[in-house]
């Protein structure tokens, strides 16, 4: 029994090196999540309008964020950019660029759809009792693409949350770097660690995830009437 | 019909979306306390009418003045004409996020700044009247065609709207959910209501109207009373029109 690989968690301070990990996980998801809730709405709104130039420049965005891997553009942030150009930019911070530019793409495309969703006979009705432009939008088209863009947006960010393992890749260390350090470390002592530690790290993607699925569930439960 | 002052003119309206006029040259009258109907074949220009009325649509030629004053202007505050002429449409557009008072309240809370408790009640006597009383808490999406029309109909007339424009709102109800609408709309009529309707039903028109306008091909053919217009057309074209309907009645068989 003792010889489980279980223990290894609790090794030293093993555990709360894991949660540090999670930390940086979620600090880069957040972020990179609520930059691109902003950046996608815009970018979504303005994907509505009618200049074909506007329209073109920002489908070729984003056709060529989504086609790329998140890995390549990654690479191409981190290492890229300070061959060619000479910047710097940490793990971190080429992580949260990278995110933030996908997260808008995807949220951008997610916004367009549900702005397309709202029938036009409703902003009509909305002007027809005299409300302004800015009204309309404020008090009944703003509303409903909010809640079309709920299931969606969470899925994204869920997406995003998970996606972010790859930033190992570019020497961030997060959850998952973490629990391979620990399960090298160990690899003597603890030799069947892997299945327990990789374990806890589902459990904490599991932990940072849920909460997100909880709050769109919420969300949707209070507008369903 | 006797001199009553005129509410609404309409001076050789023309609308053209691009590929051919749709309304031609039209000029009528709607005088304070009418009830005006517009009948004709699909595409005759008859929503087109009623949608440059209010402004969603802009017009190419021609001039609409309301109480004497041109409201087909470039800068016409169309915010401010549109209290004042309501309209209702023919799909249920009521916004399926809000409740039936809250769908109600906002035009004269946010758009007239009127107080919220005396709107309220307000809101209530006229839901009253629609029948619709128990439904102020309901979302659209509980409720049928028929209750939804009625209370789009609320929505309007708590603007206190000179004019109350109806776009073919019963076309797309249910026909038992037709008769409720149409009894609403006829009860305004007879308390006064200065209306323009837009409608395929025939004999709610010759119950409702004080002048039947019959367009077809983007003018007006024909512009009577309801008697004048069902019983002695002065047109070859009204009567075709007319025919057409009394044929599918034969057919069916059961209609009054």
């Amino acid at each position: 029994m003792p010889e489980l690989g279980i223990r290894v968690l609790f090794m030293g301070n093993n555990l709360q090196r894991l949660f540090t990990g999670l930390w940086v996980t979620v600090r880069i998801s957040l972020i990179a999540v609520l930059l691109s809730m902003v950046f996608g709405t815009f970018l979504g709104l303005a994907m509505t309008v009618r200049n074909p130039l506007v329209r073109v420049t920002l489908r070729i965005y984003l056709e060529f964020i989504r086609i790329m891997p998140q890995l390549v553009l990654l690479f191409l942030v981190y290492f890229g950019l300070s061959k060619a150009f000479g910047i710097n930019l940490s793990g971190e911070v080429s992580a949260v660029l990278v995110f933030t530019l996908w997260g808008s793409a995807e949220m951008g495309d997610l916004v367009r759809g549900a702005s397309n969703c709202v029938p036009k006979h409703q902003y009509e009705s909305g002007a027809a009792i005299g409300l302004n432009r800015g009204q309309v939008y404020r008090y009944i088209i703003l509303p409903q693409i909010l809640r079309r863009l709920v299931p969606p947006a969470m899925n994204l960010t869920t997406r995003m949350i998970k996606t972010t393992s790859l930033v190992v890749m570019i020497g961030v260390v997060e959850v998952l770097k973490v629990a391979q350090q620990i399960i090298e470390g160990n690899r003597y002592t603890v030799p069947d660690s892997a299945l327990w530690v990789y374990g806890a790290v589902l459990l904490l993607y599991f932990l940072a995830c849920w909460p997100v699925s909880l709050f769109a569930r919420h969300l949707e439960k209070v507008w369903k009437n | 019909m006797e001199k009553k002052e005129i509410v609404l003119e309409l001076k050789h309206v023309r609308k053209d979306f691009g590929n051919g006029p749709v309304l031609k040259d039209i000029s009528l009258q709607l005088h304070k306390g009418e009830v005006m109907v517009f009948i004709g074949p699909s595409g005759c220009g008859k929503s087109t009418l009623l949608r440059c009325i209010n402004g969603l649509e802009g017009i190419q030629g021609g001039e609409i003045l309301l109480n004497g004053k041109l409201i087909s202007t470039e800068n016409t505050k169309w915010s401010e004409v549109r209290q004042k002429i309501g309209m209702v449409f023919q799909s249920y557009d009521l916004f399926p996020h809000m409740t039936v008072m809250e769908n109600i309240l906002l035009g004269p809370v946010k758009v007239q700044g009127r107080n919220r408790k005396e709107a309220e009640q307000e809101a209530e006597r006229l839901l009253e009247r629609v029948g619709l009383s128990d439904k102020q808490r309901a979302f659209p999406a509980q409720l049928s065609g028929g209750q939804k029309q009625r209370a789009a109909i609320v929505r309007a007339l708590i603007m206190k709207p000179q004019i109350l424009l109806f776009d073919e709102v019963t076309a797309a109800l249910d026909p038992e959910m037709v008769r409720e609408v149409l009894d609403v709309m006829l009860e305004l009529a007879k308390s006064g209501g200065t209306m323009m309707i837009v409608t395929h039903e025939l004999s709610f028109a010759k119950a409702v109207a004080d002048r039947i306008i019959f367009l077809d091909d983007g003018i007006i053919v024909e512009s009577g009373t309801p008697e004048e217009f069902f019983t002695r057309q002065k047109t070859e074209r009204a009567q075709r029109f007319l025919n057409t309907f009394i044929f599918r009645e034969e057919k069916g068989g059961d209609e009054a």
